[in-house]
């Protein structure tokens, strides 16, 4: 009982403050399902505390366990990733659109700036517009800091599919953060026209 | 041995994976030969910089004060 106690104790700590973690990544790959996909993450995460090798593994550790969870619900509710046909915007460049259009004429770090003013809520916005095929390895790569084979073994596809879903979702966000931008106005008052 | 050079399209194209270090050798000394002359794809190279960087200060949100009060109730509850 003793030990259980502490085996109780030692998760909370380590999960305790991995949860703004883990609800930010549930989020970004379930929407409004993040609070049920974290519960569940948590349960799995408690049932296998032992396989945990130290506790300073405990982020990575349990947001694995979270994707993992994600994925078991796709295959559960019989979904699979499709790959969704995406019309050719391989010509698409953030940088010289915002270099052409200079939505933001005032500006001496043209670039920058125009990323800036995106808050939480519209970066989560732009990804929430994103098939999910393209928009979950780009938050595990880029937001979540995985290197590309850990991403690929979590999503149990070949590291090739991998890097080209990774390039394609990247081209998808800039596009989307410049229609994002354009649809919400949210230069507005930075000097565009 | 003459590197082939190669063209903005395939340089920008290969940006990110060039920064992630996962092109072959062949590949990393082509876009570094495009990137020696290009000062377009210097530009593109700095805000795929810029960009990784912005995605990578997002990773963690603030929980809704109800939402993380849930989340803590069920993790001492287990």
């Amino acid at each position: 009982m003793g030990s259980t106690t502490t085996q109780k104790e030692d998760f909370e700590a380590v999960a305790l403050v991995q949860l703004p973690r883990l609800y930010s990544l549930a989020r970004r790959l379930a929407g409004d399902g993040a609070e049920d996909l974290v519960q569940e993450c948590l349960m799995r995460a408690y049932r296998s505390f032992d396989s945990l090798s130290a506790p300073e593994a405990g982020g990575r550790w349990l947001q694995t366990i979270l994707v993992n969870t994600f994925r078991d619900g796709l295959r559960r509710e019989a979904r699979r990733v499709e790959e969704v046909p995406v019309e050719d915007i391989d010509d698409f460049s953030l940088y010289r659109t915002i270099a052409d259009e200079d939505p933001l004429p005032y500006s001496d770090s043209l670039h920058l700036d125009f990323l800036l003013s995106f808050g939480r809520e519209d970066v989560y916005e732009v990804l929430k517009r994103m098939p999910e095929i393209y928009r979950v390895p780009l938050v595990l790569r880029y937001i979540h800091g995985f290197a590309t084979k850990e991403v690929a073994r979590m999503l149990h596809a070949p590291l090739g599919t991998v890097l080209a879903r990774l390039h394609r979702g990247r081209k998808l966000f800039e596009r989307e953060l410049w229609t994002y931008a354009q649809e919400v106005d949210l230069l507005q008052g930075s000097g565009s026209g | 041995m003459s590197e082939r050079v190669i063209p903005c399209s395939e340089a920008v194209r290969q940006l990110w994976h060039y920064l992630d270090n996962v092109l072959s050798p062949e590949d990393q000394a082509k876009v570094d030969g495009h990137l020696a002359f290009c000062r377009r794809c210097c530009g593109e190279l700095e805000f795929a910089k810029e960009l990784q960087t912005f995605l990578a200060s997002h990773e963690v949100e603030e929980i809704p004060a109800h939402v993380k009060e849930r989340l803590e109730r069920f993790v001492q509850e287990l």
